[in-house]
């Protein structure tokens, strides 16, 4: 022990932080992570004060965005946690640009400062460089552009319409925002210049399509008929407020502006919904990683290594599912376990291993967990990698409630019958096309009322939460004509939900219908 | 590759909008909570703010989510005793059991939104229905100050005000205007010149006259100036009054035998809330604390609410030194004069009717307001009714109330300096 006591040469000893001191704990920090070819974009590391972090965990992490309430909203209830104690600020806020900004809270110790730059500057923004969905999805180098661009322009349109009117908008398209984002299709990159350029196009473009799509002349008499009954959308269209943003017929141009603003940021976070637990899974494993390296380095002090430990037990701290503090599966634990089995399973496999995971067993660890990082999102990430061990180590069962039976069921827990049960209920669960309601636009009456029709496809029985109406009340105000949505279990029409409330019900598509249009007399 | 960047000193309010947005949203449910709290609380307690609560469902943001029912299946850590198809009876109501992790997504699961508003803004809802009457009457007469205000455009001014653009905007205009005929006429002068030269040309005549034509075409429209005086726009500034910032409040209070300390403290509490209101309308505030029993004194607020006299009651000689100060030291034409004046009611007899005239012609004339509030659970005595007349003859200025207890004195203020519509 004398020995390695001799080399030990600590950064430093005490808990406070300098700026020096920030600086060479980041060089060797990132002198470790060179080690493992970390690519990350540059780093810009923001000292902060308590009050600055609450600003940024009120804006829900962009480092700006345009005026809302609910920000302040989010704003007071952060505020008053911190302020009674109830909880602990977050340690850091990491946003997903390039260069890559991380902030440090002031209030920190150094052992923090070090563990918030391990965790932020390397793991969560090599994650961001990295893995396939935020390489397709979002565009590092513009975000901060655009968030500029956004905020002024919602800020004209405040000056000219009114803040109520815009307040209004916002409120609705923020009621969609989920559903304004393209699943499956890669949106273009975003970019603030090209935006301001394009609008004034733009604008006269879309009323000319919207335009088009209400003319209410008849066109040649030949042509007319079997066109117009065409259902429009052809397809069911899931982005419901690109939808809106195209093909509303009484919005203003700036309001689809708006639509479009809403739609954009909620693209750029589409992929963090995605990838929570790979995420902050690898960023703690690296900072888990690094810390220790720097520990074997003699670099730092044993008293730092416990104050390290402490945080990051807690930050990995899984409650049981009866405990009162239990609110689902930890990200952070989840994706440590499994980056870290993964690490196991390709340096010391075992005979189960061999058996489960033949293509990795035995394998680079350091290449496998970067392929893992790079080409999964949650989803795949669990369904691809979550071990047997992983299972057994978090006491992982399953629980299926069914409101037509009096007990639950317990269909799988950890044991050799049931991992691939609980793999794949577990994947599932992370799917955010099981979590949330697949609700799509299935027709609009282009030659009728102009009512627009919704269908929710039923998923197991699963009902809508009871903010639906409200939510089919904002959708009421963008389209500016009658709402309908019809619940579906498979092709069964099973309920119909009116926003306004019709009285009677009517048979859709039972009577052929008659266009509306009357010629002149 | 790592930059560090010292950002503490910037701003850390960037907030404060969508704290503002959240408050404007609101602003009914905290003008309730506000109010419940003015009456509950102490006012001598009004430095600081006040946590208000709104319910949970009224500030949710709606989305689109899975409500509970169907058939769920969820995985859930930390298993003990469960084996596989084992059957469970299903839990009731809350107890963080299974689902939970479901439950957290569908919003936070509080009841009340609470949260915490400043003092100012507390006194911001407080005082937002009230203003207090004749506000603004009273201007600053001789040495007035003015403020320039924009006003439009005119057709005359200053040569430093010229407005460029607009100006520039009218000469194009009667440009346009005058020389638009001509220049139509040069038009087709022009091409039928060009047609003549290539088809006919021979015809000297007809292209003769055409080139004079044009030549006095030409002429006429550059004869239209560039510029006319006519065209020049100025931008126009009024002056607008500023009303007088400063006010003085005179606070006249009984300290005779017969006040208790509790009824001093109602009385506190009342000229508090008047300070404050006053506060927030005037740049400049002056206080003048006039005690009396028999004989009236000009006291700083510490005698004036906390040493102790005894003896009998002469209002009158509040009111006198009342009027012998507001003469002295506070000229109507600079100053908003307020007052109030707090009593038990007892007055020596023969007094209440030299109150009276004092008032109706020496102080009434020449004050914003006058408060009168008597503390007291007893009947009216000799001085109310007196003042009662008072009010008859100045109605818009003047206000009495009965206070019984401390829990009176928000209402009957707010009563006092009720929002009153102007005609």
């Amino acid at each position: 022990m004398t020995a390695t006591e001799k080399k030990r040469q600590p950064l430093s000893t005490g808990s406070e932080w300098t700026f020096e001191l920030v600086r060479a704990y980041d060089r060797e920090i990132g002198r470790i992570a060179e080690r493992y070819a970390l690519d990350t974009y540059p780093n810009q590391i923001e000292v902060i004060t308590a009050e600055q972090m609450m600003d940024a965990y009120a804006s829900v992490g962009m480092p700006l965005g345009y005026h809302h309430w609910s920000y302040g909203k989010h704003f007071l209830a952060t505020e008053k946690g911190y302020k009674r104690g109830q909880m602990g600020l977050a340690y850091e806020i990491v946003i997903n640009s390039d260069p890559c900004i991380a902030y440090l809270m002031e209030e920190n110790t150094m052992c923090m400062q070090a563990l918030v730059i391990a965790h932020a500057c390397y793991g969560h923004n090599s994650f961001f460089k990295g893995n396939y969905l935020f390489r397709t999805w979002t565009d590092a180098s513009s975000i901060i552009d655009y968030l500029v661009f956004a905020k002024q322009y919602i800020m004209q349109c405040e000056e000219r319409h009114g803040i109520d009117a815009v307040e209004d908008l916002l409120d609705s398209c923020h009621a969609l925002m989920n559903y304004g984002v393209d699943r499956y299709k890669r949106p273009y990159p975003i970019s603030a210049e090209e935006e301001r350029r394009r609008m004034k196009d733009r604008e006269e473009h879309l009323q000319k399509q919207i335009n088009d799509l209400w003319r209410t002349i008849p066109k040649s008499a030949s042509k007319g008929g079997e066109q117009d009954n065409k259902r429009f959308p052809a397809e069911p269209q899931e982005n419901i407020l690109y939808f809106l943003e195209k093909h509303a017929p009484l919005l203003e141009p700036w309001q689809r502006e708006v639509i479009r603003i809403v739609r954009k940021i909620a693209q750029y976070f589409y992929p963090q919904r995605q990838t929570q637990v790979m995420n902050e899974g690898w960023a703690t494993f690296w900072h888990y990683t690094l810390m220790n390296d720097l520990y074997d380095e003699g670099l730092v002090t044993d008293g730092f290594m416990i104050e390290f430990l402490q945080s990051h037990t807690s930050v990995i701290y899984q409650p049981p599912f009866d405990s009162p503090y239990y609110s689902g599966i930890n990200p952070y634990t989840l994706g440590f376990a499994m980056y870290r089995d993964i690490r196991r399973i390709c340096e010391e496999p075992t005979e189960e291993d061999r058996r489960w995971f033949p293509d990795i067993a035995g394998s680079d660890w350091l290449s496998t967990l970067k392929f893992a990082m790079k080409s999964f999102k949650d989803e795949s990430f669990i369904l691809q990698y979550l071990s047997p061990k992983v299972i057994r180590d978090l006491k992982l069962f399953s629980i299926l409630d069914d409101d037509q039976k009096d007990e639950l069921y317990v269909p799988a827990i950890h044991d050799e019958p049931g991992y691939q049960q609980i793999r794949e209920t577990l994947a599932a669960q992370y799917n955010l096309g099981n979590r949330e309601p697949n609700v799509q636009i299935w027709s609009i009456d282009r030659r009728g009322d102009r009512s627009l029709t919704l269908r929710h496809q039923q998923h197991d029985r699963k009902p809508l939460g009871n903010s639906t109406d409200e939510v089919l009340k904002h959708l009421h105000r963008l389209w500016g004509f009658d709402i309908h949505l019809q619940i579906m279990q498979d092709d069964k029409l099973i309920n119909t939900q009116h926003v306004p409330p019709k009285n009677e019900v009517e048979h859709d598509g039972d009577y052929p219908r008659l266009d509306l249009i009357m010629p002149p007399i | 590759m790592s930059h560090v960047i010292d950002r503490r000193l910037n701003g850390k309010n960037k907030s404060t909008v969508n704290r503002q947005r959240f408050l404007r949203r609101y602003r009914d449910h905290i003008k309730k909570a506000v109010e419940e709290a003015v009456s509950r609380r102490s006012i001598t307690d009004m430095e600081h703010g006040e946590q208000i609560s709104i319910p949970g469902r009224d500030i949710d943001e709606p989305v689109l989510h899975h409500g509970r029912g169907g058939r769920q299946t969820t995985v859930h850590p930390g298993n003990r005793e469960f084996t596989t198809g084992e059957k469970i009876a299903r839990p009731q109501g809350g107890g963080g059991g299974q689902g939970a992790g479901k439950a957290s997504n569908s919003g936070e699961g509080m009841d009340e939104f609470v949260f915490q508003i400043t003092q100012e803004e507390f006194l911001d809802f407080m005082f937002e229905d009230l203003e207090l009457p004749n506000l603004v009457k009273r201007h600053l007469t001789g040495s007035d100050t003015f403020k320039h205000v924009r006003a439009g455009i005119s057709n005359e001014g200053n040569p430093s005000r010229i407005n460029i653009v607009r100006t520039l905007r009218s000469a194009h205009a009667r440009r346009i205007a005058l020389s638009g005929s001509s220049r139509a006429r040069l038009k087709t002068a022009e091409s039928e010149l060009q047609r003549l030269r290539v088809e006919q040309p021979d015809n000297f005549g007809d292209i003769q006259a055409l080139e004079e034509e044009i030549v006095k075409l030409r002429a006429r429209i550059k004869r239209v100036p560039f510029l006319d005086t006519f065209d020049l726009k100025y931008n126009l500034l009024v002056k607008q009054p500023n009303p007088s910032s400063k006010a003085v409040m005179f606070c006249l209070m009984d300290v005779s035998g017969s006040m208790t300390q509790s009824t001093k403290d109602i009385a506190k509490r009342f000229f508090i809330l008047l300070y404050l209101f006053l506060k927030r309308n005037y740049d400049k505030i002056d206080v003048v604390f006039i005690r009396h029993h028999t004989s009236a004194k000009e006291v700083d607020e510490e005698e004036f609410f906390y040493s102790r006299e005894t003896g009998g009651t002469i209002v009158s000689s509040a009111l006198k030194l009342m009027q012998e100060i507001m003469a002295a030291r506070y000229p109507i034409n600079e100053w908003n004069i307020y007052a109030a004046q707090a009593s038990d009611g007892d007055n020596w007899n023969d007094d209440s009717p030299v109150c009276r005239d004092i008032l109706i012609k020496q102080i009434m004339p020449f004050v914003q307001y006058f408060t009168y509030v008597e503390i007291t659970p007893r009947e009216h005595q000799a001085l109310w009714y007196e003042y009662e007349q008072v009010a008859e003859s100045f109605a818009d200025t003047f206000a009495q109330q009965q206070l019984v207890s401390a829990g009176d004195i928000y209402p009957v203020f707010r009563e006092l300096f009720q929002r009153r519509m102007t005609t």
